[in-house]
């Protein structure tokens, strides 16, 4: 690892040990708390499933409409507001803080897709908006409609057989 | 009660992936491209309707309901045409939240740009 076995300041001519190095570079490495970040997307990500049966509740009483269609609405309200504050700047550092707990909700999705629009803006609306809007939403949707598919032709199998 | 499952179960969704996340090098398009994998074969025997009906909205926000939507469109879809019914009717239920996400990007995208 260490290419000299001491270090010698330039200014001072100190000589600093493999220890103290050491010692220095684990000072000034970010501390990489996991366990706060465990807990921020338990909470977030909680407060966000919360708020999404509070949202479905709202729904079924103002618009007296059923449960299904109240849950349709939910998901758009959600996606307006993740592209609406990912247009305005402030999700990702939203996202930044949360990671997990904002990203696993249909907002990441959201946010991946207007991000990436916003990102290629410059390289028009064809070769950079068009051909990179799905550039990571694209994976979630790809997977899922193969995995959707594979797993729907066991289940009709399974039903045909039986 | 809702409430409460809703908050467990999309806390705990969440609390799983960034366990996943902060642990080894996948990146979070490995993991929700993964959780809609885990979503989809979920509903193969109608595990995660169970859920929604337990939890209710907190089961429709995570990215795995995108892939219990995609499978469960299909199988209604199958019922009805037979095996093509898996292609056609695919999208049937996640139409509306694509749709909107597209919508939703193509007006925010033509009036804001990127802040750097």
């Amino acid at each position: 690892m260490y290419k000299f076995s001491f270090l010698v300041n330039a200014i001072t001519g100190d000589i600093m040990s493999n220890k103290k190095y050491d010692d220095l570079v684990k000072k000034h490495t970010p501390k990489e708390n996991k366990l706060k970040y465990a807990v921020t997307a338990f909470l977030v990500g909680g407060f966000m499933g919360l708020l999404g049966e509070v949202l479905i509740r709202v729904y079924i009483i103002l618009f007296e409409v059923s449960r299904n269609d109240a849950s349709t609405y939910m998901i758009i309200t959600f996606i307006f507001f993740a592209s609406l504050f990912t247009a305005l700047g402030f999700f990702d550092k939203l996202v930044a803080k949360a990671k997990a707990g904002l990203l696993i909700p249909i907002t990441g999705f959201a946010h991946s897709m207007t991000s990436s629009a916003l990102d290629y803006k410059n390289e028009g609306p064809i070769y950079g908006v068009g051909s990179n809007v799905f550039k990571l939403a694209g994976s979630v949707i790809f997977y899922g409609v193969v995995s959707a598919w594979f797993f729907g032709l066991i289940r009709y199998l399974w039903e045909v057989l039986l | 009660m809702y409430f409460i499952n809703s908050f467990l179960f999309c806390g705990i969704i969440c609390l799983i992936a960034e366990i996943i996340l902060d642990n080894t090098k996948l990146t979070p398009g490995h993991i929700t491209a993964m959780f809609v994998c885990i979503g989809a074969a979920l509903d193969t025997f109608s595990i995660y309707d169970f859920f929604i009906a337990k939890v209710g909205g907190g089961a429709l926000l995570p990215i795995t309901s995108f892939g219990h939507s995609l499978i469960h469109g299909a199988l209604i879809s199958a019922e009805a045409n037979g095996v093509v019914g898996l292609l056609i009717g695919i999208f049937d239920l996640t139409a509306a939240g694509i749709t909107a996400a597209i919508i939703f990007t193509f007006i925010f995208t033509l009036i804001f740009r990127a802040k750097d």
